[in-house]
């Protein structure tokens, strides 16, 4: 009897998924309603039985794209060891991504951007606060929240400038004398970093 | 797909993200003035020690400990 109930069941699946799944398959929308024809069928051959929950029953939704765009940027900025900003609304921030500094506006297009050490500003009404960011990423979702991901984060304030002079140049002998492709790798980022620190320092 | 796409110098030398995350960290950690620069570089201490198991006995285990020692 129960061989019976696959085999029909198979086939009412194959039905169902034939119209609505496969269309389905890269949708950001978590589909809130459960497929009726195959609870139907299910019923039909089961009707004991409880039909089968999808990983979809189990997801919470997304949180909903507001119709219109808000005013406000919603930013939460963490470190692993504090978190700088939670919740804070403001009115745009610029964060130094690997493509090059990067406006973020309430309403911007969902992005995932990795972040290159760099300064990020928050801007909010006429104040502007900087951070140095040794590198991480940035979650920009489609409701106007951003999540800023660094390791470290430092006030421009906190950087010794000698301390930063000293660095480059020391990394910058380690990259010619460096062997092998790992040191050379290492070196590179030294060097990248520090310049990058500079260049904040004197921007 | 972008399975040909050009990878960061980094990951063509042998290096993951986190590790060049974490030299990015540490380089940034030592340019701060003074005590910031005491304060993270004393969060990061690091103290642990790993052993494998073979046959349902622990081997050697390694130490690490950034741990003054006293």
């Amino acid at each position: 009897m129960f061989k019976q109930a696959s085999r029909l069941l198979s086939r009412s699946i194959a039905a169902a998924s034939s119209k609505s799944v496969t269309t389905r398959a890269f949708s950001s929308e978590v589909p809130s309603t459960i497929d009726s024809t195959f609870v139907e069928s299910w019923k039909k051959v089961a009707p004991n039985m409880d039909p089968p929950q999808t990983p979809s029953a189990f997801m919470k939704p997304r949180p909903s794209t507001p119709s219109s765009i808000p005013t406000k940027l919603t930013v939460n900025f963490v470190l692993p060891y504090a978190s700088e900003l939670s919740g804070k609304e403001v009115d745009m921030v610029i964060i130094p991504a690997t493509t090059g500094q990067m406006g973020v506006l309430p309403g911007h297009v969902p992005t995932i951007a990795e972040l290159k050490p760099g300064i990020m500003s928050v801007h909010e009404g006429a104040d502007v606060k900087k951070y140095f960011l040794s590198s991480g990423f940035a979650l920009l979702h489609a409701n106007s929240v951003a999540d800023i991901i660094a390791i470290e984060a430092v006030p421009l304030e906190h950087i010794d400038p000698s301390q930063v002079q000293k660095g480059l140049a020391e990394f910058q002998q380690k990259l010619t004398s460096a062997t092998t492709d790992l040191e050379k790798a290492e070196a590179q980022i030294g060097v990248e970093v520090h310049s990058a620190i500079n260049a904040a320092l004197s921007g | 797909m972008a399975s040909t796409a050009a990878v960061p110098f980094w990951r063509a030398a042998g290096m993951t993200y986190i590790t060049y995350s974490n030299i990015c960290a540490n380089l940034v950690r030592n340019c701060l003035k003074e005590p910031h620069r005491a304060e993270s570089l004393a969060r990061e201490k690091v103290h642990f020690s790993l052993s494998k198991w073979a046959d349902g006995k622990a081997q050697k285990p390694v130490l690490r400990s950034d741990a003054p020692a006293v």
